[in-house]
């Protein structure tokens, strides 16, 4: 096991274009790290320059204390799941994952206790004299688990493993990743440009845009203290929703009505500026009469026209059109189009509760969590609202919850 | 697998392992161009060298240098044209006949509902029999002597090796017979690559099987044909082996290359023959010019990458 | 019953077929068994009476013995030789990235629409000059090197087939580039090798123009050519019945190889050709 140091990592191609730019990112022992962003920002090629896939253009990257930047990928002692798992066609079940044990010229009586032992965690026992293209596409994936596990890598690396499973599998196998990473307790690195696996299963989640780093941190620091709108959007499922505003006092002028700014931070934040985007997540809105008295003081109520309700059972989702200013407006079809999102028009969108009869063509009443709001800067999409010690308290929070994982595995027998 | 395959294209040739890899591939690649190198480029550069050449081996004290004399001698010899005709003769119906037969076949194993496999290998028996046992096989049947074909069509004791066209007409069948399963697998793949959803639409749109098979099918497939033709138009315009064994180039069946033969091993007459095989080489290069940039066959996008 | 009918159609079609690719084998098979003094009895597809006369002829013949022994002989080293060669090329034109792929694979190709006989005579003469006129080696290289644009291109197309992240799992489990090769990529790639050597040694056993040209003796004259001249030798009374007997005797490898192995002679044929 060992910790993975990243110092200014760059990646140009032929081109001169940095797929990876400038990346520094700490991946401490037996911590699971998670690169994630949109399509072609650089965060496969980051794993495969840990692994040695990729020649790196500069930088330094050590594993342990040791730098490999020209180590050969066999001499890195690292383990990788890939997309397609690349199992060994021509081999069973039982010599995939033997495979890096026989490289090593493991003895045979050796390859066979672990290979027993790493199928039993798996429970792939019963299928270890199948061929690969027998096996289904969860139990292949349990192979290439098997062979990164087998050999007691330094770490584990995976690259959007579960991306050609279908949706059910894929819960399934996300649960069990989890659970095998705190049982062995391996230094692990997951690309991923699932928001759910990104939030599940990491202690940090690293989000790179463009081959920039542009946050690390717990889930919960990404979702609730974002550092600028590119996170903000990309973290959250549906997205927040960013709406231009004229900064009139302590009063946000939005297309969907006014909202005060009570908390004196934000207030702060956005003094003496014209325009900001104000950015609320779909579950910061409440359909107002659900919202009992006490609660809706702590917030605002604002009325909007609801063009097309989700019902989902259980949740309800409502569109809400609205016109911005062109050049506004025009900024986030780009950052929509950056997120692999295509969103044509302007509009919010707002998580209600199943309950909420609220529908499609109605004049609604909303409410909205106005202490859960951000304010960004259009210009450079920093988020001026971020509070500094929230962030320090989560931090705090999520390295107990680690340490206290990593504590149960040591405890636990096996 | 896409984002793998898609991923990144090749890092500036500047690390230490691109040129380890640039290295070993040429490591690699080495033995076999070298082989090819030595049987191909020294025996065609020391033919331009002697057919510049008055030159026999019989008598090698005669070798005189005399320009492009072999040239001259060999274009201005009825015999040269007489052999380009037959050649040509030969290559135009063999293959004309090759695509029909080979797209007929194709269509067969493409689409045979039962003993698709028993056809294939039929069809796949012709291309693994030896050239000169075909030959032979053909020879004997429209033989006088052994011959079936007289006899069974009723054609008395007719000499179909003492005539021209005749003799030309068993050459071209025992051609076709021998290779036509090489284009109707290489039209097969073809055929394979036309998706099933495109005469599944012509269907719908109301075109009947006949114009499916003209305007959906074979235009999909004009690459395979394209290459086709074009591989066995250059093998046939090498032809050889058949005409050996059937008549020796007796009845003016002669093809080019059995006249180049003829000159340098026969005759030994060591440099018009090398100018009679340059002439062939390059009449072989203006058939794959004209091909490549006249019919922009893709050779590079058919046979090497997907 | 349209059914019936189109089922009908086929069976007529492909006994057509059928008829058409092996009648004029099985017609030299007949004749083979026939004895010499039979052939002009055409109108009989059997012979009168089977007999393996023939075949004690032509195993009787040293021509025959020895041309049969150095067409197995030259095309299995030439295959052999050819196929680790072209192995080498095609791994390193579908995996590594290097300068000269292009002109290697266009080479290859110009050199598969080579006249051959546009280059017999040089090489007669050089191969006297250095002493391989009438040799196995004399024959094997330019088999080789005849050979290698087929079996090159089949083999690449082949191990394109095998997806890249094979050999970068096999890094990453601790492999060398060498073990990645022998361990992954040859059990995967071997069926491909054995396609390619199925062709290499069918384009080896076909050839007649270097068998003629660059041999004269039973040294290393290979069968084709050896029949050839086997005929030609007695111009009155063609030994029509043993040279069909020695036909056989070469046509027998081909049709197991073919029955044996059709599906891959097909997959190799038509990967290196269209890949549109």
């Amino acid at each position: 096991m060992a910790a993975i140091t990243m110092s200014n990592i760059v990646k140009k191609y032929g081109d001169g274009f940095p797929a990876v730019n400038d990346v520094s990112l700490d991946v401490q022992d037996g911590e699971f790290m998670i690169l994630v962003g949109p399509s072609g920002c650089g965060k496969s090629t980051l794993l495969r320059m840990i692994v040695g896939l990729e020649d790196i253009t500069s930088g330094e990257m050590r594993i342990g204390d040791k730098v490999v930047n020209t180590v050969a990928p066999r001499q890195r002692n690292l383990s990788m799941v890939f997309q397609n798992y690349a199992l060994y066609p021509h081999l069973t079940v039982f010599e995939n994952i033997a495979f890096p044990l026989r490289l090593a010229k493991t003895p045979d009586e050796e390859v066979r206790r672990r290979v027993t032992e790493t199928a039993g965690l798996l429970e792939l026992t019963e299928h270890l004299e199948r061929k690969p293209a027998n096996l289904s596409g969860g139990q292949r994936q349990r192979v290439a688990m098997g062979r990164a596990i087998v050999r007691q890598a330094d770490a584990f690396l995976f690259d959007e493993p579960l991306s050609n499973l279908d949706a059910k599998l894929r819960g399934q196998m996300r649960t069990e990743i989890a659970r095998l990473q705190r049982r062995l307790g391996v230094t692990t690195v997951y690309v991923t440009h699932d928001q759910t696996e990104a939030m599940t299963l990491g202690d940090r989640v690293a989000v790179l845009r463009k081959g920039v780093l542009q946050q690390v941190g717990s889930p919960r620091e990404l979702y609730e203290q974002p550092v600028n709108l590119f996170v903000a959007g990309f973290i959250g499922s549906p997205s927040m929703n960013f709406l231009p505003a004229s900064v009139e006092g302590t009063q946000l002028v939005t297309p969907l009505g006014r909202l005060d700014l009570r908390d004196p931070a934000k207030a702060a934040a956005a003094a003496g500026r014209e325009v900001v985007l104000v950015g609320i997540r779909p579950e910061a809105f409440e359909d107002a009469s659900l919202v009992g008295a006490d609660k809706r003081a702590t917030g605002q109520t604002v009325r909007a026209r609801v063009d097309v309700t989700e019902w989902l059972g259980n949740e309800q989702f409502a569109y809400v059109p609205y016109e911005a200013p062109a050049d506004l407006a025009a900024q986030l079809r780009e950052l929509s189009r950056e997120l692999d999102g295509d969103q044509l028009r302007t509009q919010a969108v707002v998580a209600l509760d199943a309950a909420s009869l609220i529908a499609a063509g109605d004049e609604a009443e909303l409410w909205v969590d106005t202490g859960r709001l951000h304010i960004f800067d259009p210009a450079t999409g920093e988020n001026l609202t971020r509070d500094e010690e929230r962030v320090a308290e989560l931090g705090r929070h999520a390295e107990r919850v680690r340490l206290s994982q990593r504590g149960a595995r040591q405890d636990a027998p096996g | 697998m896409t984002a793998v395959q898609a991923a990144p294209p090749a890092p500036a040739a500047t690390t230490d392992r691109s040129r380890a890899e640039r290295r070993l591939g040429l490591l690699l690649s080495a033995p076999a161009v070298l082989v090819m190198l030595l049987v191909t480029a020294y025996p065609l550069c020391n033919a331009l060298y002697l057919s510049l050449f008055s030159y026999r081996l019989t008598a090698p004290d005669d070798k005189r240098f005399v320009w492009f004399g072999n040239y001259v001698t060999a274009l201005t010899d009825g015999l040269f044209w007489q052999d380009v005709f037959t050649t040509f003769i030969i290559t135009f119906c063999t293959v004309a006949v090759e695509i029909v037969i080979g797209f007929g076949l194709a269509l067969v194993m493409h689409k045979a509902i039962f003993g698709r496999r028993t056809v294939r290998t039929a069809i796949l028996l012709p291309y693994g029999i030896v050239t000169v046992i075909s030959a032979f096989a053909w020879k004997y049947a429209f033989d006088l002597q052994s011959g079936f074909v007289n006899s069974w069509f009723g054609l008395g004791d007719y000499a179909w090796f003492s005539g021209r066209w005749s003799s030309l007409f068993v050459i071209i069948v025992s051609e076709i017979w021998k290779t036509t399963p090489f284009v109707s697998l290489l039209l097969l793949a073809g055929l394979a690559q036309v998706p099933g959803d495109l005469g599944e639409a012509a269907t719908v749109d109301g075109a009947t099987a006949w114009q499916r098979l003209w305007k959906v099918t074979i235009p999909n497939m004009r690459a395979a044909i394209m290459v086709a033709v074009l591989f066995r138009t250059l093998d046939a315009w090498r032809i050889f082996d058949n005409v050996f064994v059937m008549t020796a180039g007796q009845q003016k069946t002669e093809t080019l290359s059995f006249l180049t033969y003829r000159q340098t091993i026969s005759r030994t007459a060591i440099g018009l023959g090398d100018a009679v095989g340059v002439l062939l080489f390059l009449s072989v290069v203006l058939i794959a010019a004209v091909f490549i940039k006249g019919f922009r066959v893709d050779l590079s996008q058919v046979r090497s990458d997907r | 019953m349209e059914s019936a009918r189109s089922k009908a159609l086929w069976i007529a079609v492909s006994a057509v077929i059928l008829v058409w690719a092996l009648f004029p084998v099985l017609w030299i098979v007949m004749l083979s068994f026939k004895q010499p003094g039979e052939i002009g009895n055409v109108h009989r597809f059997l012979p009168k009476k089977w007999t393996w006369e023939n075949y004690h002829t032509v195993f009787a013949t040293d021509l025959f013995t020895s041309a049969l022994i150095n067409s197995i002989g030259i095309s299995l080293i030439a295959t052999f030789v050819g196929v680790v060669f072209a192995t080498l090329v095609a791994y390193a034109i579908a995996r590594l990235d290097f300068p000269g792929k292009k002109i290697i694979l266009s080479f290859a190709l110009a050199i598969a629409m080579f006249p051959v006989v546009s280059l017999v005579g040089p090489l007669f003469n050089l191969w006297r000059d250095i002493g391989l006129y009438d040799t196995w080696p004399g024959l094997i290289i330019p088999y080789i090197s005849f050979a290698l644009p087929l079996a090159i291109w089949t083999l690449s197309a082949f191990f394109r087939e095998i997806p890249w992240e094979m050999e970068q799992a096999a890094q990453v489990d601790g492999a060398t580039s060498w073990q990645a090769f022998r361990k992954v990529i040859v059990p995967l790639a071997a069926p491909g090798v054995f396609t390619a050597a199925i062709l290499t040694f069918f384009f080896c056993w076909n050839d007649f123009v270097f068998g003629i040209s660059l041999t004269s003796t039973g040294n290393a004259r290979p069968v084709p050519a050896a029949l050839a001249f086997f005929s030609g030798e007695s111009q009155f009374e063609q030994p029509t019945t043993a040279i069909c007997a020695a036909a056989v005797v070469v046509t027998v490898p081909v049709v197991v190889i073919v029955l044996l192995f059709q599906r891959r002679i097909v997959a190799g044929l038509t990967s290196g050709a269209v890949k549109g």
